[in-house]
């Protein structure tokens, strides 16, 4: 019991330390809202902290099987904790502007970071439901969270509702499965599977619980949520939601597909392999035809799904390895692409069209060049991490003797490559349409800047990130 | 030293301090003081070149063995690995005293030869990047890490050619060695992907040890034409090599390559980054060893470059292009030498010339500064009375120069044209001669240059003279260090480097069928005695001839000289179009290939590739993505909807 | 007898019902969120009738989660569609077309 406690040490923490945030936000003023917002940030690192520190050499299980800590948990969870912190910095200056610096932002995002941890370390479906849910009630609230903006609404429910449709379905998957495998653990119901006879019943239920987490990651055809959300929602809880629960949604593809239903690989990777395909092409595709640069990045996260997926559709352990690393480097370079909207926009402006970066180079090198390495990564130009990242899940789609398939992704990629380059002309060719200054603060513009030479730097140096991966799976 | 740190940690200080430098001025440059930028630089290169000395120190002294570790594994693929890592012989310790040592001479001196421009905190960014690039090129321990040092110090090469960006001269000569460096590299390129192809390695080691097993290996590149595998994939090395180190025909990118402030003239273009090509040829000695052809490819090249550009340093006016074009002879030595296997010797060739080149740049520097950036020797005269420093330590640099006995330049070309001369190879008799009249040609350009620039009559204007000083300690310290290895160094340093051990495990010589270098150090007794014999020896009396001549010329009979020229006519025309080798690149490769590319671009690109794929595709994919968009009609039930057909389509594809 | 299959048919049948009354439904937001709930009365069901067929308690454990959540989630959709009338003065399902594209 004790030893349990310790695995959940990080959880734990954070849970109090919300509470402490939550009730001490309530005696504070307007004006001493930076406490909430220190005291948030001190929380996630040091909760980081403890995840690295509290890492077992082996994977431990905790709680009657319910709970893991293997070393892609420490991973994932210690680089969503580290993205929200990033995101809080990013959104600080945007929220003050719009009044709407609030404790709930926090807190609420708080509460949905203990919802992915949950889900990352989840070995059973109900410790992974309720991470899910956690995570996802709190950002619908989070979309809803500008009272006087009406798309800000509008989106909130459609998120909500057909959040609720894709929750409801996954249980229902999950329904089945338990009444076939009679057990809720992740690992039992892989023996189970092994043994069934009762395919029929199984392949259904897989089917609904395949779109439970395919709407999570934002998979054609249950991707029709995101662009919606992605604009109608204020910038800061963009991208807070394009960022951290990408890493829980694959946690959860990985923990379901691979450690709870290997047993039903043939199927899932069928399945899968339609979903990637169509993610990949009608991501890129529909993309060409934005002009909002929220939208554009709804749908450019859509096609990187479909290579996410692509990883864990070669049922290898390399190819899990790559799909990780592939989130990670979408999440960081989505992370740094939100991050430039954010210092974009200002009091009363909000940078959501493609046009309101033109020329942007003339008001900022530096951030038009960290946009540029964004944007660059994102098409996976070389050495960016985006290019590596697609490279080692291309390859291993190869080595899985998917050729077609790889050749697919590589044809998809080129046709994203357009729309990239089509804001890199607008940040470097166009005249701005106003002269108004950058303005930010330092440590924005710092955190801004190491995001942005990260992607560069691990593009250069992708070795160390990929044998992270690598170790983890 | 060794005993407190790894070895690692110091080769990396010795790298990474360059870089830091140069990354902290580079980019916070803006934010900092003149001198702050300066200070920061040439500390880390002095640290640089402390570390240098005690690696040299370990491996003279304590016959440390040789490091050979890769430190980080930068790409994995299937059966490759490209790692990054360091190989530390006595090749590479020399390398690294004599890059630090000219480096940071040449970063002291640009305190004061920079002092009033505009670009010095960013010139001494790529200064101190250039280091690092050069150390990262001769620490390499493979073939990937060698090809990224070589770009790197052609990027900083082609930054500091354009240094003056808005001088349209600076401009050209930058595209121009870019360009001309582009062939070579293509060579070199194809090289190390021969060598990859066929060794399955970029690790020298590995590489070095599997050659032998090729030597009789064929290759059909055309079909029907068997060529032999070194053979290929030693010429095509060292095409990259007549790229960067400027061997005829790809020489013509160094002399307008002046354009560039002096002290990069030295550091650069004449004393490390031009000799990488003669660094690279001896590391890969294994490899040339098992290939008389492409030996003999070499000397060829090697002694047309050493005569013919000698020549035309006889007609330039221009200080620093007088000293730019011996610079091209001087490569021809050494590449000469190669080519009779005596690397040692070329490599030794390549130290004492970077001593005593640098030495001769930064002077010319320096008599620049004096004479208010006139670089036109024809305007000054009798410099010696107003720069005392500036003229002594150009004397030694001259005479080292000219291979006056017992100065270091002496015992290296001396060496040279011996090995040439028992050389087996059948090149080797042409380039016998070329290198021995090379000698009589070196000694009068020098001399003229030298006559011209500190004696005669002053022939500057009135307002030059009158503000003509000596240079700042900043810019006649470098001169004084550098003169003393120029005047000692071949002294010290023949015995161990040449008929010692020091480069047994780096250098491979087949001595059975390339003996040079075993005759000479048979005949070896010391340098006194070197000198003694070097006396008598034609090289010496050529040498004598070509400064009296010289002498004659310019102080005797000052008039001669354009009657000369009067008279061949024709000749001088030749050599100051630079035997038309820019007019030929100018007309057929520049405006051909400009032809063509119009020719291919209207047809093939304009209208097949961009009218009929791309923007056909484009356009057909753009209408497509706007009519799919509407799929995305906004209502609620739509998406259920789909998220509903979605789920109908997996589960019937999938119950099937 | 009422076997098991009788029970899961039941649990498809509130499924499909909920499904569909998304899906058809084009007026009431708040109908919206009737079928949702509805939707996990269907899972539950499942989870109920397995549970006590297979004679394994978890499933029960499941169910009184799923109600918890539940209530959270019913929670949030009225407070979303409270904010959604002040702005918009209508819970019309066919008027929120503001973004699409």
């Amino acid at each position: 019991m004790l030893t349990d406690i310790n695995l959940v040490l990080p959880e734990i923490f954070l849970l109090v330390m919300i509470s402490i945030i939550l009730i001490i936000d309530l005696f504070l003023k307007d004006e001493s809202r930076g406490a909430t917002y220190v005291l948030s940030i001190v929380t996630l690192i040091t909760t980081a902290f403890l995840v690295i520190n509290n890492s077992p050499e082996t994977t431990q299980l905790a709680f009657h099987k319910s709970f893991v800590v293997d070393p892609m948990s420490v991973i994932l969870k210690s680089v969503s904790l580290l993205v929200v912190a990033a995101v809080f910095i990013y959104s600080r200056d945007y929220l003050v502007d719009r009044n709407f610096y609030k404790g709930e932002f926090f807190t609420l995002s708080l509460f949905g970071v203990l919802g992915m941890m949950l889900m990352i370390s989840s070995a059973n479906f109900l410790t992974l439901y309720l991470g899910l849910e956690l995570m996802s009630l709190t950002m619908y609230a989070m979309v809803a969270m500008q009272r006087d903006s009406d798309i800000a609404a509008e989106a909130a429910m459609k998120y909500f509702v057909l959040g609720a449709i894709a929750s409801g379905m996954l249980l229902y998957g999950m329904s089945i499965i338990f009444g076939v495998a009679n057990s809720l653990n992740l690992a039992e119901i892989n023996q189970a599977i092994s043994v069934s006879e009762n395919r029929l019943a199984l392949s259904f239920g897989l089917v609904f619980i395949i779109l439970g987490i395919a709407f999570k990651l934002g998979a054609v055809p249950f991707h029709m949520w995101m662009p919606d959300v992605y604009d109608g929602s204020p910038t800061a809880i963009t991208t807070y939601i394009a960022t951290a629960p990408k890493i829980a949604a694959f946690v959860m593809l990985y923990r379901v597909m691979v450690e709870g239903m290997s047993g039903m690989m043939v199927d899932w990777q069928s399945i899968l392999i339609i979903l990637s395909v169509a993610s990949m092409f009608i991501g890129n595709i529909i993309a060409i035809a934005q002009s909002n640069i929220k939208r554009l990045f709804a749908y450019s996260t859509i096609s990187h799904v479909g290579f996410i997926l692509m990883g864990v559709i070669t049922g290898t352990d390399n190819g899990y390895s790559a799909s990780m690393f592939y989130t990670i480097s979408y999440v960081l370079m989505s992370l740094a692409g939100f991050g430039i909207i954010l210092l974009m926009s200002r009091a009363g402006f909000e940078a959501n069209n493609i046009e309101d970066y033109s020329g942007m180079n003339q008001k900022s090198p530096w951030f038009a060049f960290i946009m540029l390495i964004t944007l660059f990564s994102m098409a996976g130009v070389p050495p960016m991490l985006g290019f590596w990242a697609k490279v080692s899940v291309l390859q291993e789609a190869v080595n899985a003797g998917l050729v077609w398939f790889a050749v697919a992704g590589v044809a998809a990629s080129i046709i994203g490559a357009y729309y990239y380059l089509r804001v890199v002309k607008v940040l470097y060719f166009d005249k701005p349409k106003d002269d108004t200054p950058i303005q930010a603060s330092m440590d924005m513009r710092l955190l801004l800047s190491a995001n942005g030479i990260s992607m560069l730097a691990l593009g250069i140096f992708p070795t160390s990130l990929l044998a992270l991966c690598v170790d983890a799976i | 030293m060794f005993e407190t740190y790894t070895n690692l940690q110091v080769y990396l200080a010795i790298v990474l301090a360059p870089l830091i430098g140069s990354v902290l001025t580079g980019i916070f440059g803006t934010y900092m003081s003149k001198r702050m930028a300066h200070t920061i630089t040439i500390s880390g290169v002095a640290l640089s070149f402390l570390l240098s000395l005690v690696v040299f120190n370990y491996h003279i002294l304590h016959e440390m063995p040789d490091y050979n570790q890769n430190i980080y594994t930068w790409l994995k693929t299937e059966n490759l690995t490209f790692s990054i890592g360091f190989l530390i012989d006595s090749l590479t310790a020399m390398m690294l005293v004599v890059v630090s040592f000219v480096s940071l001479m040449v970063h002291i001196y640009t305190i004061g030869y920079m002092a009033d421009d505009n670009g010095y905190k960013r010139f001494f960014s790529y200064i101190s990047l250039f280091t690092f690039s050069m150390f990262m090129l001769v620490m390499s321990n493979n073939f990937m890490q060698l090809f990224f040092g070589w770009e790197a110090v052609g990027l900083v090469s082609y930054l500091l050619i354009g240094f003056y960006y808005k001088k349209e001269s600076a401009i050209f000569a930058n595209l121009k060695a870019f360009l001309v460096n582009r062939v070579g590299d293509f060579g070199f390129i194809l090289g190390i992907a021969a060598v990859l192809m066929y060794f399955n390695s970029l690790d020298y080691v590995e590489v070095f040890k599997q050659a032998p097993q090729f030597k009789d290996a064929m290759i059909e590149i055309m079909p029907g034409e068997q060529w032999s595998l070194m053979t290929v994939i030693c010429i095509l090395l060292f095409i990259g090599a007549m790229g960067k180190s400027a061997q005829a025909p790809l020489h013509v990118w160094l002399p307008d390559s002046m354009e560039g402030p002096t002290p990069i003239s030295a550091l650069i273009h004449a004393a490390t980054m031009v000799t990488a090509g003669i660094f690279m040829v001896s590391r890969m000695s294994p490899l040339y060893e098992l290939s008389d052809t492409a030996l003999s490819f070499i000397i060829y090249v090697g002694a047309f470059t050493a005569f013919f550009m000698g020549l035309l340093g006889i007609i330039q006016n221009d200080i620093k292009r007088v000293v730019a074009y011996s610079t091209l002879s001087q490569l021809g030595y050494m590449t000469v030498a190669l080519g009779v296997s005596s690397y040692s010797i070329a490599v030794f060739h390549l130290m004492t010339h970077a001593f005593f080149k640098a030495l001769l740049f930064l002077a010319a520097g320096s008599v620049i500064i004096g004479m208010h950036h006139v670089q036109d020797i024809r305007q000054m005269g009798n410099l010696k009375k107003y720069m005392p420093i500036t003229y002594i330590t150009s004397l030694i640099g001259t005479l080292a120069l000219i291979g006056f006995p017992g100065l270091s330049g002496f015992f290296s070309k001396d060496s040279i044209i011996e090995a040439v001369h028992y050389s087996t190879l059948p090149a080797a008799e042409i380039a016998y001669y070329a290198v021995l009249s090379g000698v009589f040609i070196t000694a009068f350009y020098s001399i003229r240059l030298f006559i011209l620039v500190f004696h005669g009559k002053e022939r500057m204007d009135e307002h030059t003279k009158h503000h003509l000083k000596e240079s700042p300690w900043v810019v006649t310290l470098p001169l004084i260090l550098l003169a003393i290895p120029s005047i000692a160094i071949g002294w010290m340093t023949i015995e161990p480097m040449l008929y010692g051990d020091y480069f047994k495990s780096a250098i491979t010589i087949n001595s059975v069928a390339h003996p040079s270098l075993s005759i000479l150090s048979e005949s070896f007794h010391g340098g006194l005695a070197m000198i003694t014999h070097g006396l008598q020896t034609l090289p010496f009396w050529l040498m004598v001839a070509g400064v009296t001549s010289a002498w004659f010329l310019y102080v005797i009979q000052p008039e001669l000289p354009g009657k000369i020229k009067a008279m061949f006519l024709p000749i001088y025309k030749l050599l100051e179009n630079n035997y038309g080798f820019d007019q030929f690149n100018q007309w057929f490769f520049a405006a051909g290939s400009r032809k063509l590319g119009g020719f291919l671009s209207s047809i093939g690109d304009a209208l097949l590739i961009d009218g009929l794929v791309v923007n056909g595709s484009a356009k057909t994919v753009a209408w497509f993505a706007s009519v799919i968009r509407k799929v995305q009609t906004g209502y609620l039930y739509h998406y259920a909807f789909t998220m509903l057909f979605g789920l109908i389509v997996l589960l019937i594809y999938v119950l099937n | 007898m009422i076997s098991l299959s009788h029970f899961l048919v039941l649990g498809a049948v509130l499924f499909s019902i909920s499904i569909a009354g998304i899906i058809i439904n084009r007026k009431n937001v708040i109908l919206l969120l009737m079928c949702v709930e509805l939707m996990l009365l269907a899972v539950n069901m499942n989870f109920v009738a397995f549970s006590y067929f297979l004679g394994n308690a978890v499933g029960q454990v499941f169910v009184f989660f799923i109600l918890t959540v539940a209530a959270a989630e019913a929670a949030i959709g009225l407070a979303i569609l409270v904010v959604l009338f002040r702005n918009k003065r209508t819970i019309n399902v066919e008027d929120l077309d503001a973004l699409k594209g």
